[in-house]
């Protein structure tokens, strides 16, 4: 895959060009860099397109030797076993309590935290903003150990509490409310201060109506984060009924060794919502993952 | 007029309003983070099995760790999976943005393509690619079988598994580095590359000395983010080999979590995990002075 990559662009690049100069009337119907992309791009979606055309199959195609590459018709028998006899519906309700507690939670607390950071002035604001992004810095396995014995004594091990509790509010929520703020007049603000609005009422009613796409941004990232974790509720959850989706599904995985059409289902459902959340929001991801890059 | 009042009420309000704002914040933030952090280190130099009183053992769990050959193997094949998917994916991620960057059609659904690996979570990935690569069951071998070769182990091989897993990560990873070189190469003035044409630089010229200088910064930051997220890979581990087999996949973290969450050695484990952020904090500065001497220069 490396090679052809490698040592073909040089090549196509000048050939593409000169086409194009000395036949400027007549056109190929497609770049000569569709030749390249399209099966590159088939590489990436291969997988994805054999996870959706397997869990439509059924156990005796995947299962006889050599199996089959293509399903005789769509059965349905891999969600019907996932939805049905599994606890795959709680699993797919506790992501959901879970991602929605920490969506919520870290707009509301991002963005209380991130206008104090940005407007408002007190003793210490610089050192706690320092303090909070040198966190971010920190590998998760340093704190899982202690954050683990933390919940315990909280009595929130084996409940959804404890998956919540460490999400409600991250410093990327924080810092990136705050750029933002930052980067706002402030006119509106200051007309509103005069007229006695208090320092919630300016931001919930003139500064957050104003900072959608900031919002957009840290909501999908959170729900991204969030949805896809599996090392913490790994170490936080022990009984099943709390599973997420991930942990539900890794589980089910070593326990139906030969239903791999129950099992790709399950994987089907555990990924659409992501999937969703990333098509609807592209634009947005797209930006916000450059914009950690472009920053740093 | 406002501007009387405002100095004479705001500033002590002002405060006071700030730490209602931010408490939940530092609270949470640095609550689950600095108090962790300083805990590990404590842990690390105690006996502790999650359950009774912890025993202060001073260096032991380090001295345990350098003789501990199966930290050992963890490390090794750490740095093997980080020096194999690094490159591999920052090369792989330019390569393609450096494609995508023409001017032809539908780059954006080539760009979401290549991205959507990199937003499905490490489980549904491993799980996935445990089925296509399953021995007996999976499409992989089914294909092999088809055009006459002969089937492999894939993750159930201890000298194919490691390799597999930087295949599947570079699978999902590389769109990353491909849409934050996309987005770096919209940055790179076009001024400076029609003055080297003019200067009769050919294309692949641009590229050495007009292009990838400007991409540096970049390319910094991705090397960067790339080693810290392949030197704390840990989901993918533990759906497809759990560490195996015969060790070939044990990484640190999976070390880390096995010794705190399944032999209840946590005060080992902090340890290890210390020995980790050291390496990572390293590397962290080394870059950093790498970075500013390039700059100075």
């Amino acid at each position: 895959m490396t090679a052809t990559v490698n040592l073909r662009p040089p090549q196509s690049r000048r050939a593409a060009p000169a086409a194009s100069s000395r036949r400027p009337g007549i056109r190929l119907p497609f770049s000569a860099w569709h030749l390249l992309l399209v099966p590159l791009a088939l590489l990436f979606a291969i997988p994805l397109i054999w996870l959706l055309i397997s869990s439509v199959m059924t156990n005796a195609e995947i299962n006889r030797f050599p199996p089959a590459l293509w399903p005789k018709g769509i059965d349905l028998g891999g969600y019907a076993y996932v939805l049905g006899h599994s606890m795959f519906p709680r699993w797919l309700l506790n992501s959901l309590i879970v991602s929605a507690v920490a969506v919520a939670s870290n707009l509301l607390f991002g963005a209380l935290a991130g206008y104090a950071f940005a407007r408002l002035r007190f003793g210490g604001s610089r050192l706690l903003l320092v303090l909070m992004l040198a966190t971010m810095a920190i590998p998760f396995q340093l704190t899982m150990i202690p954050t683990f014995i933390v919940m315990r004594q909280l009595g929130l091990i084996d409940t959804l509490g404890a998956l919540m509790v460490p999400s409600l509010v991250t410093p990327f929520a924080v810092f990136l409310m705050r750029q933002f703020f930052l980067s706002l007049p402030r006119d509106l603000e200051e007309a509103a201060w005069i007229d006695g609005c208090s320092t919630l009422g300016v931001l919930f009613r003139i500064v957050l109506p104003l900072s959608r796409p900031a919002l957009a941004t840290v909501a999908v990232l959170t729900f991204l984060t969030t949805w896809n974790d599996l090392t913490w509720p790994l170490i936080a959850i022990n009984h099943d009924t709390q599973y997420t989706l991930p942990l539900g599904l890794t589980t089910f995985q070593g326990l139906h060794h030969t239903n791999w059409a129950a099992v790709m289902a399950g994987n089907v459902i555990t990924v659409v919502p992501v999937l969703l959340a990333f098509l609807g929001a592209q634009k947005t991801f797209i930006q916000s993952v450059t914009a950690t890059g472009l920053k740093a | 007029m406002p501007i009387t009042i405002a100095p004479d009420r705001r500033p002590r309000k002002e405060a006071g309003t700030a730490w209602l704002f931010i408490s939940p914040a530092v609270l949470i933030i640095l609550g689950l983070s600095i108090v962790p952090v300083l805990w590990s280190l404590l842990l690390s130099f105690q006996a502790n099995d999650l359950v009774t009183p912890s025993r202060w053992v001073g260096l032991d769990n380090y001295d345990a760790l350098v003789q501990d050959p199966k930290f050992g193997q963890a490390v090794r094949n750490t740095l093997l999976y980080t020096v194999l998917y690094v490159p591999l994916s920052i090369v792989l991620g330019l390569a393609l943005a450096l494609v995508l960057n023409q001017r032809i059609r539908l780059v954006g659904l080539y760009r979401t393509l290549m991205f959507v690996p990199f937003v499905i979570s490490a489980t549904a990935q491993g799980v996935l690619f445990s089925f296509i690569l399953d021995p007996e069951f999976g499409v992989a071998n089914s294909v092999l079988h088809r055009i006459g070769l002969s089937p492999q182990g894939f993750l159930a091989d201890p000298g194919q598994a490691l390799l597999v897993l930087v295949g599947i990560t570079v699978w999902s990873g590389t769109g990353f580095c491909v849409v934050v070189y996309l987005a770096a190469l919209q940055e790179v003035p076009p001024s400076l590359v029609e003055s080297a044409r003019l200067d009769g630089a050919g294309r692949w010229q641009v590229l050495r000395h007009v292009v990838l200088p400007t991409l540096t910064p970049i390319t910094v930051f991705l090397v960067l983010w790339q080693v810290i997220q392949s030197l704390q890979v840990f989901d993918l581990v533990y759906v497809t080999t759990k560490g195996g087999p015969l060790g070939s996949t044990t990484v640190i973290v999976y070390f880390v979590w096995e010794q705190a969450f399944k032999s209840f050695t946590a005060g080992y484990g902090a340890a290890a995990a210390y020995v980790l952020a050291a390496a990572l904090l390293i590397i962290a500065v080394v870059v950093r002075v790498a970075r500013r001497q390039g700059v100075a220069r």
